[in-house]
């Protein structure tokens, strides 16, 4: 679900979206009650209607929006405190008003409030946030006025204990609701610890109803929870990164600003239909990203053209029964060497996906083991990190190999 | 001779074409005209191809009409996509844009030119040193090697043999000839120099033959009658395609206007195009095309795009402007600004009847809403209904000429068009 925060998604009209295949899109409940007011929306006859989208639509829940983007928030059992972006003056946002709001915009799926803290915190907060989360649903319920045309999805919290999240999967599957969200997660939490929630949750909510795992949206994320049974997903990332020169390639990231690509005549991606990759070559983009309104909107077109490419290409090998080929195929892009973080392939063991043809992650280990290095936890190696760079990823394995070479030189010195 | 011209021009035929008088650039362009003395219609036939001759794909252009302005080869918010709904078929390139700003013209060579670059291959593309919007000619900055531009990247001296190795390289279909403008309000002197400089500079150019598009000479000559007849008799002397007049939108009033445009069209050849840089205004337009102008730039339409603007003015084929509501919102309702408080409810389109894509999808309250939360869709829909509005315009205006009503036409609309004005200022 590509994100369109205030009812457009950054630099594409509506049939553009229809040209890459994207077939739902997701609002910002916080941004859209501010502006244009969800009254409006109402009165003109919903977000759909306003905007002219056709086709499927979600919108949060507006608290996840206020806690990350409002210092002041406060969360107490009657709802989300804030001071107003507007006034200034303290505004309460409760389960209640937030359906209210959603269901003025209209969204064909909306989300619960829950009760959202960062992964990172650990204790009794995460407890509380849970059992807050199970009680706000029944007030979420109780307040949705358009349960016919309006599916209200839950959202599970639990933070990373086990035992929480099942509670919470528990109390609300017991509400039969439409669909369910894995939140709390992508908030700089260890890969492996993200992973084992994902697979725990998609374990336990019933088959026949759809999981969204929130705030996920890089591709190697995707294609690793869709293995252990995810449905939707959601991220800012392709057009975010797009505004910044980056773009969506198999083999990771491409970075269109670097002065290499001025002289580069290939497309950003030569296997990619799209119309961008059809028409230009890295060296135009590369005189338009981060200068011209164009550059955003060329490499947002290809990036979401990426996403769309990657969420068809997951459903048919599924369909098709061949997606642990897919799995293979797509890892060995991204990770050529075949350094396959070792999350991954942990996490495609459980789910039963056998990527040894691709993956030389254990040998990798033990080399770095051999040159006293840990790098089982190291974060650069996922090429999903954000804070990391892909060439910061090479560089470091680079490093790393030479490190290696001496040992072994050492070692061979030794031994003569 | 077969040439395709549009259902609603019937010309005389045989005409004469261009490339009875020019040599080896004009094969790559016809030009047939049907009246000789003041507002034309004509059509340009642009034959586009990769140099061998079995490629070649051929673009028509209905005259007067508008070229639109890009920013680095694309319209500014109008990706390439969006732009074949648009009905134009010709882009204003300016090669600086370029050289100023990463892509050497190596690149834009090895990936076979403009057009291959920008994937615009049924487009004719005219290159401009100029665009008024970001490298603006700086006639104190020119010496006698070349005219000087400000850039995003600083100011740029243009030498001609520079200029002509860049547009070797990039290949649009038509190039201007560098030209060193000048103010209004300099003497005549700097007026005189200006002109011997640029006819120095399209010799120079000439010279240096590239075998490349046509080109079109560079006419100056600021707000003197004089000069401006001097360069316009000298470059009609010279082997050119067609002719680019630069200075105007310098400093000179509305109504010095049509006897220096006069002085111009009176002297050129009746059988080449005649391109105009600097008039934007629908008055300034008719401006032009009662003077015999044939193609015109499009930086107004940008302009009016950033400011939240949206064209309103009714396309009546008299001319009529009295249908203009004089409204409560706008102090000026040829156009409106959508980021007025009036359109947060406004659930209908820009125009009714207008046939664009913004038109057809999207409502003033939308539009509205983008521009207070400073999407770029607003942007990219305005400059869609814009463009599209003002195409329509010319060619409301080409109808006109065709019946031989357009002084009719033309006066209509400034009249009826001045009656909102002083209904409210009063
Ligand atoms: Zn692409
Ligand atoms: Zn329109």
């Amino acid at each position: 679900m590509p994100v369109g925060t205030q009812g457009t998604i950054k630099g594409l009209t509506n049939s553009q979206l229809e040209d890459i295949g994207c077939q739902i899109i997701l609002g910002n409940t916080y941004h859209l009650a501010l502006r244009p007011t969800s009254e409006l929306l109402a009165e003109a006859g919903g977000l759909h209607k306003f905007m002219n989208w056709r086709r499927a639509m979600l919108t949060d829940s507006g608290g996840f929006q206020m806690v990350s983007l409002l210092h002041l928030a406060d969360i107490t059992e009657k709802g989300v405190t804030f001071q107003s972006p507007v006034d200034g003056k303290p505004m309460l946002l409760t389960p209640e008003e937030s359906i209210q709001i959603q269901n003025r915009i209209g969204a064909d799926i909306i989300m619960a409030l829950d009760d959202v803290v960062k992964t990172t915190i650990t204790g009794p907060r995460i407890e509380e946030a849970m059992y807050r989360t199970l009680r706000w649903i029944d007030r979420c319920i109780e307040a949705h006025g358009r349960p016919h045309d309006q599916n209200l999805f839950g959202i599970v919290q639990g933070g990373l204990d086990p035992v929480l999240r099942d509670i919470c999967i528990k109390g609300l599957v017991d509400r039969n609701l439409p669909g369910y969200a894995i939140g709390g997660l992508a908030g700089g939490e260890d890969k492996d610890s993200f992973w084992r929630v994902v697979a725990q949750c998609t374990g336990s909510l019933p088959e026949d109803k759809p999981r969204y795992v929130m705030g996920v949206g890089y591709p190697l994320d995707v294609v690793v929870c869709s293995a252990l049974g995810a449905d939707m997903y959601d991220c800012v990332y392709p057009t975010r990164t797009a505004r910044f020169g980056t773009a969506l390639v198999p083999e990771g990231v491409l970075k269109l600003k670097q002065r290499a690509m001025a002289d580069d005549t290939r497309p950003i991606d030569p296997t990619c239909p799209c119309m961008v990759c059809k028409n230009y070559s890295r060296a135009y983009i590369h005189c338009l990203v981060t200068k011209d309104a164009m550059g955003s909107q060329l490499l947002s077109y290809h990036n979401l053209y990426y996403m769309m490419q990657l969420s068809r290409d997951l459903h048919s090998s599924i369909v098709e029964g061949r997606f642990p080929k897919f799995v293979c195929d797509f890892l060995s892009k991204m990770f050529p060497e075949g350094n396959v973080p070792e999350w991954v392939c942990n996490a495609m063991e459980v789910a039963g996906i056998d990527i040894s043809s691709c993956c030389t992650f254990s040998e990798r280990v033990c080399n770095a083991k051999v040159a006293g290095i840990d790098i089982s936890s190291d974060c650069t190696l996922s090429s999903s990190c954000g804070e990391h760079d892909s060439d910061n990823v090479s560089d470091k394995y680079d490093e790393l190999k030479l490190k290696l070479e001496r040992l072994r030189n050492n070692e061979d010195a030794l031994r003569r | 001779m077969s040439l395709s011209l549009s259902s609603s021009l019937s010309l005389p035929l045989p005409l004469p074409l261009s490339n009875q008088f020019t040599t080896t650039p004009s094969l790559a362009m016809k030009f047939l005209v049907k009246k000789a003395r003041g507002a034309r219609v004509g059509a340009l036939e642009i034959i586009h191809g990769n140099n061998n001759n079995n490629n070649n794909n051929i673009i028509n252009i209905n005259t007067p009409n508008l070229i639109i302005s890009t920013c680095k080869g694309l319209p500014h918010f109008i990706s390439p996509d969006l732009l074949s709904s648009i009905p134009s078929s010709i882009l204003q390139v300016s090669p600086l844009h370029f050289t100023a700003e990463g892509v050497s013209t190596n690149t834009v060579s090895k990936l076979g030119g403009l057009h291959q670059m920008l994937g615009l291959n049924k487009y004719c593309i005219v290159a401009v040193p100029r665009d008024s919007v970001q490298c603006i000619p700086q006639f104190k900055g020119a010496t006698k090697f070349g005219p000087s531009f400000d850039t995003p990247s600083g100011r740029l001296l243009v030498k001609p043999k520079d200029y002509v190795e860049t547009i070797s390289c990039m290949k649009p279909n038509i190039w201007s000839a560098l030209a060193d403008e000048v103010p209004a309000w300099v003497s005549n002197k700097r007026n005189k120099s200006s002109v011997d400089r640029t006819l120095k500079w399209l010799d120079e150019c000439l010279a240096l033959n590239p075998e490349t598009g046509s080109i079109f000479g560079a006419i100056v000559g600021g707000s003197n009658l004089e000069e401006r007849k001097r360069c316009t008799e000298e470059v009609a002397k010279r082997n050119v395609s067609g002719y680019w007049i630069g200075g105007f939108g310098l400093g000179e009033s509305m109504d010095e206007r049509p006897a220096l445009l006069s002085a111009i069209t009176d002297v050129l050849p009746d059988e080449k195009p005649r391109m105009i840089c600097g008039l934007g205004l629908p008055e300034e337009i008719l401006q032009g095309i009662a003077a015999g102008i044939d193609l015109f730039d499009s930086t107004y339409i940008y302009t009016l795009t950033l400011g939240g603007f949206a064209l309103t003015f009714p396309l009546d084929k008299n001319g009529d402007q009295h249908n203009l509501q004089p409204s409560e919102i706008e102090s000026d309702s040829t156009k409106i600004n959508l980021r007025a408080t009036a359109y947060r409810n406004d659930t209908s389109p820009i125009l009714e009847d207008c046939s664009c894509y913004t038109c057809k999808n999207h409502t003033k309250a939308y539009i509205n809403h983008l521009l207070n939360v400073h999407e770029m869709l607003a942007q990219i829909l305005l400059e869609i209904h814009n463009t599209h509005h003002y195409l329509m315009f010319f060619e409301v205006i080409r109808d006109a000429i065709q019946d031989g009503r357009f002084e009719k036409f033309r006066q209509t609309f400034l009249e009826s068009r001045r009656v909102p004005f002083q209904a409210i200022s009063a």
